[in-house]
């Protein structure tokens, strides 16, 4: 990442920051004693957590039983809310491996709040796993273990076998990646740190870094080949999620566009998330000057240029229906559209299709109130798509007399909620205890990023000798 | 960096002064132990002599490793173990096997790399070296150099440091 910057760029940095600031800025909420909006909005998304406990513990119990599913639809909000969590989390490894290898420097401010979110929406999509299996306690017979049964191993052909070794993958990566960003922040907030606690737990995590430009130049190229591996891994992961559909034989699952449309998809919803994140992360930390109108700005045109790739498959996927010619698949399509689901498919259209289209205004994608109501509306109807997508492909089979609706009961909502509540408890915890900006890198960008250098640079002020 | 070993330490505050110091400091026939900076500076590692990273041979090599271990693992089960016919494929399904392999490649090389790393740089948890001036992980950039490994007197070294642009000089 050389400093050669065009001047005519707008500032990353903005308030004249120097060095010391950032580590100041940045370090002050992990030092500081929890503000009261933090202990408000963790307070509630503990309570979340405990209800959606509770439901999630009464499924385990009961079985998935409790949850609407009939013999038609067989398959509905446990894996709708999977595919929408692990969508979600792309934005994360697309933001820290991508944008690392298209050399974006605006990352540098977002990326560790992304990839943080990436690893929550992970485990909250792990849970719908585990939930729908029925007996969670037997999770590891999706795994090649030899086992009671003799040599039996899983079936490596199943689509649902990749997935458990694509998420167990992308998990622990995605993990792996994130800490080794974070060492050497850790180990700045060792060096400042004034309490015995803090000293050895943040020197426990921080192993013993000292920042020598040889290990600085080791990292750099781990970063490198990891962002490099990250990226086709991201992109494997959506592929992967969207073929436990297209490899079955279900009208309107059953399409080749399904890998793409599904990645484009999870970049879209990940994008929008990272982006109420931002939106809330910015003004409870003031961090402002960090996470600038420019930061947002480029968030809502990846979502623009996303949400425009997913208007496009919806198209081509309507259009191929009709084309192919299968009476099936068009029924599919047909009943998505004017079917008892209907309010569900244009709900979809209009959150994914049309709001985004939005951000073409200069006027709507600078405005934080819009960006941060339409960055929802494009997770509401992301949701919808995948709802979209399984239930009603699933409700109507080849026999109408087994044609069927399906409704929520108040576990599949429960359920849903648990994963909102481990979310953001989760979230919170990371905002309080770790550094929500990467500060090495921030500070690695800073020339020709920040306005105070920039002026530095342009009348060079003279040093002072001892 | 044991407590006997003779520092000295020029401090910097700004990652284009370090860079060039490096460079005077090193034609005055002075070695430079290493430079201490809050993030990476680009060329520093070459000014100051290390080595490139054979870290990428690594990474391959453990791609490597973990795509044949996935890709015989698979084989062994679907193959030779309990051979069984699935929607009629044939037992050697080499594309199915395709997205595990890549997995396993990932996961190898991930961890495989970041051990690496972590064992050449000596970094492991609990490990409780501090760095030699605890400013480099906020804002200031420290050339290190060990007195005893250099023939020139510490003085010059102090001098040397001074000339270059360090604003303050220290012992350690």
């Amino acid at each position: 990442m050389s400093h050669v910057v065009s001047p005519i760029r707008e500032k990353l940095v903005t308030g004249g920051k120097s060095y010391s600031d950032v580590t100041h800025d940045i370090c002050k909420q992990v030092e500081g004693e929890p503000t009261k909006e933090w202990k408000i909005a963790f307070g509630i998304s503990c309570l979340v957590f405990i209800y959606g406990a509770y439901c999630l513990f009464y499924t385990w119990w009961q079985g998935i039983g409790v949850w609407g599913l009939n013999k038609t639809v067989g398959w509905a909000w446990d894996i709708t809310n999977f595919v929408w969590w692990v969508g979600i989390g792309h934005a994360g490894t697309l933001i820290s491996a991508v944008l690392l290898l298209f050399r974006q420097k605006w990352r540098t401010s977002i990326n560790r709040s992304a990839e943080a979110m990436t690893i929550f929406a992970v485990l909250c999509a792990a849970s719908f796993i585990l939930a729908h299996m029925g007996r969670p306690w037997l999770a590891h017979w999706a795994l090649p273990l030899p086992n009671a049964f003799g040599s039996l191993w899983v079936n490596f052909n199943s689509p649902l076998v990749w997935d458990v070794f694509a998420i167990s993958t992308y998990l622990s990566v995605s993990l792996l990646f994130w800490y080794m960003g974070l060492v050497p922040d850790l180990a700045t907030i060792r060096d400042r740190a004034t309490t015995a606690g803090r000293k050895f737990w943040y020197g426990l995590f921080s192993l013993g870094w000292t920042g020598s430009s040889k290990t600085w130049a080791r990292y750099e190229y781990m970063s490198l080949i990891l962002a490099g591996i990250s990226t086709p891994l991201v992109l494997s992961v959506h592929t992967i999620v969207s073929m436990d559909f297209a490899t079955s034989v279900i009208p309107g699952w059953h399409t080749t566009i399904f890998p793409p449309y599904f990645v484009a998809g999870a970049i879209f919803s990940g994008f929008a998330m990272v982006q109420t994140l931002l939106l809330i992360t910015r003004v409870v930390f003031k961090l402002e000057d960090y996470i600038t109108i420019e930061h947002i700005e480029m968030m809502n045109i990846v979502i623009t240029v996303t949400g425009s790739v997913v208007g496009i498959a919806y198209l081509t996927e309507f259009f191929i229906a009709w084309y192919s010619g299968v009476e099936y698949e068009s029924y599919a399509f047909i009943n998505r559209a004017t079917g008892p689901y209907w309010w569900a498919y244009w709900m979809m259209m209009t959150c994914n299709v049309i709001s985004p289209q939005l951000f073409w205004s200069k006027a709507i994608r600078t405005n934080l109130m819009v960006s941060f109501f339409l960055s929802i509306v494009v997770n509401v109807g992301m949701w919808f798509e995948r709802f979209v997508i399984i239930v009603t492909s699933l409700h109507r089979d080849y026999l109408p007399s087994s044609w069927a609706m399906f409704s929520p009961t108040r576990y599949d909502i429960g359920d849903y909620i648990f994963s909102f509540g481990l979310f953001f408890t989760l979230f919170f915890l990371f905002a309080k205890f770790l550094p929500v900006v990467n500060m090495a890198e921030v500070k690695a960008v800073m020339k020709g990023v920040s306005t105070e250098f920039t002026i530095k640079r342009i009348k060079p002020t003279k040093k002072t000798e001892e | 960096m044991s407590s006997t070993t003779n520092y000295i330490l020029g401090v910097y505050d700004d990652e284009d002064e370090v860079l060039h110091a490096v460079g005077k400091v090193k034609a005055k026939g002075i070695k430079v132990e290493d430079v201490y900076s809050p993030f990476p500076i680009h060329g520093l590692d070459v000014a100051v002599g290390h080595e490139r990273t054979r870290l990428p041979i690594a990474a391959f090599m453990f791609g490597t490793l973990g795509m044949i271990c996935a890709f015989s693992l698979i084989s062994y089960t679907m193959v030779f173990d309990w051979p069984m016919i699935i929607g009629g494929k044939d037992f050697f399904a080499l594309p199915n096997w395709i997205p595990i392999a890549f997995e396993g490649t990932v996961l190898f090389t991930a961890f495989g790399l970041v051990s690496t790393f972590c064992i050449s740089n000596d970094l492991w948890p609990g490990n409780k070296t501090l760095p030699l001036d605890i400013r480099t992980t906020d804002d200031k950039f420290v050339m290190a150099i060990n007195v005893d490994k250099n023939k020139v007197s510490a003085a010059d070294i102090k001098k040397a440091l001074k000339e270059s642009g360090a604003i303050e000089v220290n012992v350690k």
